[in-house]
């Protein structure tokens, strides 16, 4: 029975959604009357606020998305943390839900018209229309309880969070930018690694964000990683494990290979709870895993902290 | 290296056994007949050095990444032997344990002490399952950056040999914090305050190889690949089949020609007519060389402005567009 919930987290990086629907219709997948699953879609929440109902894919307790909203999408029955998107986060996390966002400007380009079962601009290109997101992460500058600071979110459902181009160079920038405002850094991810359709040029996002984390390290300024589920390969192997403080929400996969790869290599069933949040805590890689109705204040003391 | 007949060939190499197993058949009859065949041999040994220029000067990139995994291929042991004197093997990361993917000392290149650190993968069956074919876990990515902050604190250049298909993805690997040690690594290499030279000197999948990748200057062999995902890996994961990793190699554009077009990697170090694997000796020389010259333009720098440049060299490497900002609005 496990064996089939667990999920291909590689398969998310296509950005192929027929792939996805197949690897996840059991199982992390919103249903909506007469519409394919998905995972959270801001916009077509948007469209239809009350016509969406979800399962929890831990209980299958089921509840209407308004309901599940105003719990910040922890299922009420398990505390199973649902994945949501930076607009969520944002909200959750900002004073009055006011933030600016900042780099919107930057996006993704097929500079190598990279061709695999589709080119990379076509799927740039619809999976843009299909979302209202421009790339993987967005950026934003706003107050948590008062407390001023960046935060730097992905968004899973475009090309499964990945680390390409345009998500470093937002990081380098909000880097820049907090060096400038004297702002503390938080980054939330949510990936299952690094852009195959940017080849190299993905790979060397991972030095890209970590020599502009040295800067920021320089100037004293705290870098805060939060890990969501999922998180791996490229992300876990640079700024997602790189914080001076590294937390996680509970039950989220993290690890640097996914779970399909090691079990090919070993040829082995993987222990229970293997790369979970707790999983990574035990094994010393975490501070601590945060409940995300927590996670406001806790992020706003940390600040304080830090500050004082 | 390997003489023949103890020389392998890849599937396009062919015709160069073949012209080896005329060498052979005319020996014989020599040695038969005592007729004087020695000019014969010359023209079929020239013709073994144009076959492997031919057939160096046309390789798809597929055939590229076959021959960065070629078996007579030489590994980090084998340029620290040949290109180094005074090695001193230090072991262990002071955690866990020895991990003998990843290789490291103290040597002299030219009569200067440098750090050098490598990937090594196995010479033969048995070495290969103790070098876990080059696959390091995190112990080697940690006794790696424990050999790199000692050079650093004596002010020694270091040098990294990257030759790896991956890091190890084991499930002990994730226990100790694969993706922690390989980040770790990449974060304390954009501020090492000693001059930094990295070569890829074979295969260079990914977060494996970047882990002891980063550096002022990256320099990559002509036979060898960079990207971030094996092609076998792309094909699957892109394809959702094994069997298009021609065409994944083709589109990663990985070869050295290619990264050093794209400004990833600053310069190709020539190898021996036909691949490292044909002459250790030559190929050593090359890269002798290359990492000389190289070392030379960043080693009398401010350590302060190496770094600075170091990290906005990586700053600058991407691409994307950038909209007019008006027309940036969230929806
Ligand atoms: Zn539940």
């Amino acid at each position: 029975m496990k064996k089939e919930l667990e999920e291909n987290i590689e398969h998310n990086l296509t950005g192929d959604e027929e792939t996805q629907k197949e690897e996840e219709s059991q199982k992390r997948s919103w249903f909506k009357r007469g519409k394919k699953g998905i995972l959270t879609s801001t916009a077509d929440k948007k469209e239809t606020p009350e016509g969406l109902w979800s399962k929890c894919p831990n209980c299958n307790y089921i509840s209407t998305t308004k309901d599940l909203e105003e719990e910040l999408f922890v299922c009420p029955k398990c505390n199973y943390h649902h994945r949501i998107g930076s607009q969520e986060y944002f909200d959750i996390l900002f004073d009055n839900k006011e933030y600016e966002t900042l780099f919107d400007e930057i996006i993704s380009k097929d500079f190598l018209h990279f061709t695999d079962l589709k080119n990379y601009q076509q799927r740039l290109d619809e999976i843009r229309s299909k979302t209202n997101l421009k790339d993987s992460m967005r950026v934003a500058v706003g107050n948590v309880n008062g407390k001023k600071i960046v935060i730097a979110c992905m968004d899973f459902e475009f090309i499964g969070g990945s680390l390409g181009s345009v998500m470093g160079e937002k990081f380098s920038r909000a880097v820049d930018y907090c060096i400038k405002h004297r702002l503390p850094y938080m980054v939330i991810s949510k990936s299952g690694g690094a852009r195959m359709m940017e080849s190299a040029f993905s790979l060397m996002q991972l030095a890209k964000t970590s020599g502009k984390l040295s800067q920021l390290s320089n100037a004293k300024l705290p870098y805060i990683s939060l890990l969501t589920d999922p998180t791996f390969g490229g992300i876990s192997a640079s700024f997602g494990m790189l914080g001076d403080l590294n937390i996680a929400e509970p039950g989220a996969l993290i690890g640097f290979a996914g779970p399909r790869v090691i079990k090919e290599t070993i040829k082995k069933d993987l222990p229970e709870g293997f790369q979970k949040s707790e999983f990574l805590l035990e094994h010393g890689f975490l501070d601590f895993i945060i409940d995300r109705k927590k996670l406001k204040n806790k992020i706003s003391d940390l600040i304080t902290l830090f500050s004082n | 290296m390997p003489q023949y007949p103890n020389r392998q060939f890849l599937d396009f190499e062919q015709p160069i056994k073949t012209l080896y197993e005329e060498i052979e058949k005319l020996k014989q009859t020599a040695e038969k007949s005592k007729i004087d065949m020695s000019d014969s041999i010359q023209k079929l040994e020239n013709a073994i050095i144009e076959k492997r220029r031919e057939i160096t000067a046309s390789l798809t990139p597929w055939q590229r990444v076959q021959l960065s995994r070629h078996p007579d291929r030489p590994y980090t042991n084998k340029y620290i032997e040949k290109m180094l004197t005074n090695y001193v093997e230090l072991h262990g990361d002071r955690n866990f344990r020895d991990d003998k993917a990843m290789v490291g000392g103290f040597a002299q290149l030219n009569g200067e002490t440098v750090m050098v650190i490598g990937h090594q993968k196995g010479i033969n069956t048995k070495m290969r399952q103790e070098r876990n074919f080059g696959m390091a876990n995190p112990e080697g990515y940690r006794k790696a950056l424990r050999l790199m902050k000692l050079a650093e604190k004596f002010n020694k250049p270091i040098i990294t040999f990257i030759d790896t298909p991956g890091a190890y993805p084991g499930l002990e690997a994730e226990e100790r914090g694969q993706g922690e040690a390989i980040a770790r690594n990449i974060y304390e290499m954009t501020r090492l305050q000693v001059p930094v030279i990295c070569v890829i000197i074979g295969e260079g999948a990914s977060g494996g190889a970047l882990g002891i990748g980063v550096g002022d200057r990256i320099l990559m062999m002509e036979n060898t690949w960079y990207t971030v995902i094996s092609p076998e890996s792309c094909s699957s994961i892109l394809w959702r089949s094994w069997d298009k990793k021609e065409v994944a190699a083709e589109q990663l554009r990985l070869t050295a020609t290619d990264m050093k077009g794209f400004g990833l990697v600053d310069e190709i170090v020539p190898e021996p007519i036909g691949g490292a694997h044909w002459d250790y000796n030559e190929a050593a020389a090359l890269l002798k060389t290359s990492i000389s010259n190289a070392l030379e333009q960043i080693k009398n720098m401010d350590p302060e402005v190496r770094v600075q440049q170091r990290i906005e060299k990586f700053n600058k490497m991407g691409f994307w567009d950038e909209l007019p900002v008006e027309s940036t609005q969230v929806q």
